[in-house]
């Protein structure tokens, strides 16, 4: 999917965050356009899952701004009519998946749409039936996630977080808490959603994935954006050598 | 060395029907006072872990009064003191509910405390990620899974509530223990008639811990 020429869903500027006396974001300036899949890769602890985490709020920032779709986030969370807006168009999905275990897989996903949108029950199941369908889920409607393998949790969460129709998806290491044999039905479940055009912003290892899927990859290095460009750009000829040093790391074996 | 007493199953039969009536006395200040003492639990529970400090004060000073001094004083304090300052007398049967209630709603609350605690931060987040508000994650999400893990924290303090019903005796309710000791003033058949009330306070307590049982079975589908 190539990026329209359209206004940026997601625009961060000079994002800072500060954890005591750590300095978690360092001046984040991220601009993503509505249809574009952007993937930010970054050694564990450099602050990847902590920006997309920003977007929705599920981490305060101390200086800077961030706007999506409109809605303008202030630092230290105080914003909430705005955070609830972007809450209720974007979607995430979390490395622990986060289902929620006394709900069957189908009141999982319909829980959103009936409680935040006020959908009806018979709308909101058959929305959820579809999407559980797409997903490859649906034979699994009435059981319970523990009942699940992990890669089929996490396709259901993935359905949960787009019964709520968002704009813009966010994923956290989607794949890193599954089974090596289960990565790749998620994966193919993220690679049809972005063929369908969905702005997502993927926290991931899959660097396979990464290149084949993104449209701009971002590399994050203790906190700060220092590289970015074409998965071409970034993985064949990084010019910083962070990138280098960390791509040489992941990908030799 | 020889056996100097015997026990008299025939005086311990004899004493069932003059026991009988104490039970529902027990189980309605046990019941009536742990019912109240849950809602109460909720209420400073959930104050207990205020993100507001000083919502969380009263609830810390709550806690510590009633869980730390006797029920017993508590009990007298409620039927023997109270009346002094309302310029009124309190029944012994609202004392005993009373006492029951304000006793075990400190301990709820750490009991709630726990269980709203013990569940994964994720669950929040991700609720919250899906656009409910703070209230709707809690009530839809953390309350029922918190819940089910409170059930046998629940089931403890039940039985424990029942037993100290026992205590209640010295301010003259017709309970279990108060009616053995109105029937052995008559009979002089304390080994016989105190293993009977004992008895009959298994009877409740496991009968309770029986149908928690089911109910944790229940809650547990699909966990």
């Amino acid at each position: 999917m190539t990026a329209s020429t359209s206004d940026p869903i997601v625009r961060m500027e000079r994002v800072n965050k500060h954890f005591g006396d750590l300095h978690v974001l360092k001046d984040i300036e991220l601009a993503v356009k509505p249809g574009e899949v952007v993937v930010v890769i970054g050694a564990s602890g450099s602050g990847k899952s902590t920006l997309i985490r920003c977007i929705n709020g599920l981490e305060e920032f101390q200086q800077g701004h961030i706007e999506v779709d409109g809605n303008e986030l202030v630092p230290d969370g105080k914003s909430s009519k705005a955070l609830q807006r972007i809450r209720t168009e974007v979607g995430m999905v979390f490395q622990q998946f986060n289902l929620f275990p006394h709900l069957s897989v189908l009141d999982n996903v319909t829980l959103a749409p009936m409680k935040v949108r006020g959908w009806n029950r018979a709308d909101a199941t058959e929305t959820a039936e579809r999407l559980l369908d797409r997903v490859g889920i649906s034979d699994q409607a009435s059981k319970y996630p523990s009942q699940l393998s992990g890669g089929q949790q996490q396709r259901v969460a993935l359905a949960r977080a787009l019964a709520m129709e968002p704009r813009l998806m966010l994923f956290d290491e989607p794949t890193s808490a599954l089974d090596p044999e289960m990565i790749g039905e998620v994966l193919d479940a993220m690679r049809e959603l972005a063929r369908e055009g969905m702005t997502m912003i993927i926290v991931t290892h899959e660097m396979g994935f990464a290149r084949e899927v993104a449209d701009r990859v971002i590399f994050i290095h203790r906190g700060e954006i220092v590289e970015e460009g074409t998965p071409k750009q970034v993985f064949d000829s990084p010019g910083n050598e962070r990138t280098q040093s960390f791509l040489s790391r992941v990908l030799k074996h | 060395m020889e056996v100097t007493f015997q026990f008299d199953w025939a005086a311990a039969f004899r004493s069932i029907p003059h026991l009988l009536p104490g039970i529902p006395w027990t189980l309605l200040i046990s019941f009536g006072g742990l019912a109240i003492g849950f809602f109460i639990g909720i209420f400073f529970g959930l104050l207990r872990i205020s993100p507001i400090r000083w919502l969380r004060w009263p609830a810390i000073l709550y806690i510590e009064v009633f869980r730390g001094t006797p029920i017993l004083v508590q009990v007298l304090f409620i039927f023997y003191g109270l009346p002094q300052l309302l310029g009124g007398p309190i029944n012994a049967l609202t004392a005993g509910i009373a006492a029951i209630a304000v006793n075990s709603g400190a301990y709820i609350s750490e009991v709630v405390r726990g269980g709203v605690q013990s569940i994964e931060r994720g669950q929040r987040e991700a609720g919250l990620s899906l656009g409910l508000s703070r209230s709707q994650a809690f009530r839809y999400i953390i309350w029922p899974q918190a819940f089910r893990r409170m059930i046998p924290p629940l089931g403890n303090q039940g039985i424990i509530s029942i037993k100290d019903t026992s205590l209640f005796s010295v301010i003259g309710v017709g309970e279990l223990v108060r009616q053995g000791q109105i029937y052995i003033a008559t009979t002089f058949t304390a080994l016989e008639v105190y293993f009977m009330v004992a008895l009959m306070y298994l009877a409740i307590t496991w009968s309770l811990s029986i149908a928690l049982r089911m109910l944790e079975r229940k809650g547990l589908v699909g966990q």
